[in-house]
């Protein structure tokens, strides 16, 4: 069998994939609903509005970074998920090739712009994201919160710079 | 330290009850000494509103001297003003420059209906202390202090914790209106004693429902609340009242 029939048909992936996208789904809705709620509880905004002075813009900014990192997910899943779940099932199993496709995506600058916007918003997410759900869950300690704080950091780090090499290097034509 | 006097405009919110729209009035506040207190300086207007027939701003006060909680003004987009730590009654006018506007409005969240100008209606506070923030005691003789051993950095927490006097600055300075600071000092102090132990889930599931009740917002983990309490609650004390809550609510 073929890598990508075998990948594709495999149920851990299957399993992963369906979850991915229920926690995803599940993360959205909640984080509408809870935006929302919050936004009515003061009906009359402040006039003067204290920036930046008692907090970090992207702790305050997580609905506006989810919406952009919602959009670049609808470019990045219509470009690509979509396509090869076409071959793998609507055309039984078709051979499909995701590198050439890749290369042909990423020729275009504004695909670049929207993977490099989806990734910094997620880096800002994450950075406020990441130690929030400790906290959210009890767990702060000056034991632990250095070593949160720095594996939260190199997280994201890693994540960000993971999704944006492929386009970078299709771009640059660092590979063939 | 240098003493000056200051002349100053004042934008403050003027509302007459909490059915009528409110909006900003500007006022002349002239010869100020800068070794004044905020609240002075509203007292010195008052006394001159007074004097020329019109009614005077209504704002909360008591103490005057940071330990009852009951002054509440939004100074410049900051819960209690620009000093980090610093109530109303003890932010002097020194922080203020000669001839600055300078824009007072009240505590703004639907769970702190504005009563008058500057006055907030914060009895939500009362009922979430009321709730469960009490512990049960036996009547009769103390008990002798010593019978109960308490460690050191936990009695220190609770102490910390219990500094909070009730004023509602975190709630204003929250994008979302949240009273998880307040409630969280308020829930702390008992839940790190172990005078606090027998009702201590019970506390925490009420204290939360009420909370809920009065229309506060959800904790996003921003903040604002701890940079602009004024007796520098950790929110620390945020992440207990969530472990207490599992705790309580997961619990057989
Ligand atoms: S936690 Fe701080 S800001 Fe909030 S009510 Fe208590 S003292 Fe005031
Ligand atoms: S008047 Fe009591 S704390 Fe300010």
């Amino acid at each position: 069998m073929q890598l990508h029939i075998f990948l594709s048909h495999n149920w851990i992936i299957r399993f992963l994939e369906i979850g991915l996208f229920a926690g995803i789904i599940a993360h959205v809705i909640q984080g509408i609903m809870l935006e929302r709620s919050n936004r009515s509880k003061r009906k009359i905004a402040f006039d003067v509005k204290p920036g930046n002075a008692t907090s970090k813009w992207y702790s305050r900014s997580m609905g506006l970074l989810g919406v952009l990192i919602l959009l670049f997910l609808i470019v990045h899943l219509s470009q690509f998920w979509y396509s090869t779940k076409v071959a793998l099932y609507a055309e039984g199993d078709a051979e499909h090739n995701m590198y050439q496709q890749m290369k042909e995506v990423f020729q275009h600058e504004w695909v670049l712009l929207v993977y490099l916007i989806g990734v910094v918003a997620l880096g800002w997410h994450l950075k406020h994201g990441f130690w929030s759900a400790f906290q959210t869950f009890g767990i702060n300690s000056p034991k632990y919160n250095s070593l949160i704080k720095s594996v939260g950091m190199v997280y994201t780090i890693i994540i960000c710079l993971a999704f944006i090499s492929m386009p970078l290097a299709f771009y640059f034509k660092w590979l063939n | 330290m240098e003493h000056k006097t200051l002349n100053l405009k004042l934008r403050v919110w003027r509302q007459s009850d909490s059915n009528t729209q409110g909006g900003f009035v500007t006022y002349d506040a002239n010869n100020i000494s800068t070794e004044m207190s905020f609240l002075e300086m509203f007292d010195v207007l008052n006394e001159k509103l007074i004097n020329e027939g019109n009614d005077p701003i209504a704002f909360d006060h008591d103490c005057r001297e940071g330990i009852c909680g009951m002054c509440s003004m939004y100074i410049n987009g900051r819960a209690h003003g620009p000093w980090a730590g610093t109530t109303t009654c003890q932010l002097h006018m020194r922080a203020f420059n000669d001839g600055e506007t300078i824009t007072v409005e009240p505590w703004r969240a639907q769970a702190f209906p504005v009563i008058k100008d500057l006055v907030v209606d914060r009895s939500a506070f009362d009922r979430i202390q009321q709730a469960g923030g009490y512990i049960s005691v036996n009547t009769g003789n103390a008990q002798d202090g010593n019978s109960i051993p308490i460690n050191k950095h936990d009695a220190d927490l609770s102490f910390a914790a219990a500094a909070c006097i009730g004023c509602g600055a975190c709630v204003a300075a929250c994008k979302n209106s949240s009273a998880m600071l307040f409630t969280s000092a308020k829930v702390s102090q008992y839940a790190l004693l172990p005078q606090g132990g027998p009702e201590r889930k019970t506390r925490v599931l009420n204290m939360l429902n009420q909370m809920d009740k009065e229309g506060f917002g959800s904790c996003t983990n921003t903040g604002a609340c701890e940079a602009e309490c004024p007796k520098e609650i950790s929110i620390s004390n945020i992440a207990r009242l969530n472990r207490e809550f599992l705790n309580a609510q997961f619990s057989l």
